[in-house]
């Protein structure tokens, strides 16, 4: 691949998408988009870049960063924020009115596993939310992803990943060699496109924010424009959940760490102005 | 602190050797079985604090190794966790009323495994 075909491609990724291919990721691409290649008859990612530049190329377009976002995923994933979570929720549901769900959003979902969870935590909490219901907005950029998660079944290997047995068992219905998410949990997920490029104010405002191993595919200007937008929709007494290797420092003065917990963030209290 | 212990109940030492060498990397000194009724006898002389079982073994099969064991030593101890081909729904609910603490379905990696022994509070959480 020329260099000048991989500046295309990583352009292109990074409009569409935020992520950022560096320089080194150039077998990544070949990996990724190896199948596509071979299915489009195509030499090489050469042959592809030029094809992508000749006008309507939008649905190859849009493959080629489907195949480059990474889905990695498990149930309870990092298990801390859910011990947060856990506390949270019941706080949260005291302080609304009666009749207001909570409002979560999974951002870049993925399979699925995030939001289940959370509906899981939720669902395990019980009495103590005052029957208090979880409105879960699931979002990605990979309509594959969203496919997978909004049918809610997992392999055997996937349900063995972060997800206590006795869940398993309460949770989800066998089917052969796969499980699925019981209607219960299934109900309280809703499932839509959405790319974080895009100003997130569509989607509402929200008392939690997972948004957790997203920010590291981006450079700087993209993860502050992120953190700015998320900090605008959240609630004043709601939380973002970042991925262990996130933060806000630098980035945004908008959201703060909690004290003394890691990876769970609030928004800046307004600072009296100086009489 | 003295070294934690595992023992590694299964009939196939392809299997325990596997499950060794992932236990081991947690930190465990482990001990085998081949089937319940030598893992019982095994806890008898030395209480390990984690079990790893297999469900079909000559012998004395897994669950009446959980069984026994939860009658003997109580229900906390050994943490029991079992690792088996047996993957319906109603065989995982038979372990866990008996009183076991996990249930891993096979095949099984180092992953799972360690997903697993952190669920049955055996590990902690990686931060």
């Amino acid at each position: 691949m020329t260099p000048d075909s991989f500046n295309f491609l990583a352009g292109l990724v990074k409009a569409r998408s935020g992520i950022v291919l560096t320089a080194d990721k150039g077998y990544m691409l070949e990996t990724r988009l190896g199948p596509m290649l071979r299915r489009e008859s195509m030499q090489g990612l050469d042959a592809l870049a030029q094809r992508l530049r000749a006008p309507r190329a939008e649905a190859l377009a849009a493959e080629v960063v489907e195949a480059l976002t990474t889905n990695e995923s498990s149930f309870f994933r990092d298990g801390k924020p859910f011990e947060h979570l856990k506390k949270l929720l019941p706080k949260l549901a005291a302080a609304r009115p009666p009749g207001q769900p909570i409002r979560v959003w999974s951002a870049a979902c993925s399979s699925g596993q995030e939001a289940y969870s959370i509906a899981m935590t939720a669902a395990e909490l019980g009495p103590a939310l005052g029957g208090r219901k979880l409105d879960i907005l699931g979002t990605d950029i990979s309509r594959e992803m969203l496919d997978r998660a909004q049918e809610g079944v997992f392999t055997q290997f996937e349900v063995q990943r972060g997800l206590p047995v006795t869940m398993l068992v309460k949770h989800f219905k066998q089917e052969g060699q796969r499980w699925r998410v019981a209607p219960e949990l299934r109900a309280q997920v809703r499932w839509q496109f959405f790319n974080l490029m895009e100003d997130p104010r569509t989607l509402g405002r929200f008392d939690i924010i997972f948004c957790r191993n997203v920010l590291i595919y981006f450079d700087a200007p993209t993860k502050s424009r992120v953190l700015g937008s998320l900090a605008g929709m959240l609630a004043p007494d709601g939380v973002v959940y970042l991925g262990g290797a996130e933060t806000v420092l630098g980035l945004t003065e908008r959201l703060v760490p909690a004290p003394g917990e890691r990876g769970v963030y609030e928004p800046a209290r307004a600072t009296a102005k100086a009489g | 602190m003295s070294q934690r212990t595992c023992l590694v109940v299964d009939d196939s030492t392809v299997v325990r050797k596997a499950a060794r060498r992932i236990i081991e990397g947690f930190g465990f000194r482990v001990s085998e079985a081949k089937d319940g009724q030598e893992a019982l006898d095994a806890c008898r002389s030395a209480l390990p604090e984690a079990v790893l079982l297999d469900w079909n073994m000559p012998v004395m099969d897994g669950i009446t190794f959980l069984r026994a064991a939860r009658a003997e030593f109580g229900p906390d101890q050994p943490r029991i966790v079992l690792c088996t081909t047996e993957a319906e729904l109603s065989k995982i609910l038979e372990a866990l009323s008996a009183g076991a603490q996990e249930y891993v379905m096979k095949p099984f990696d180092a992953d799972i495994l360690r997903d697993k022994f952190t669920q049955a509070g055996l590990l902690e959480e990686a931060a």
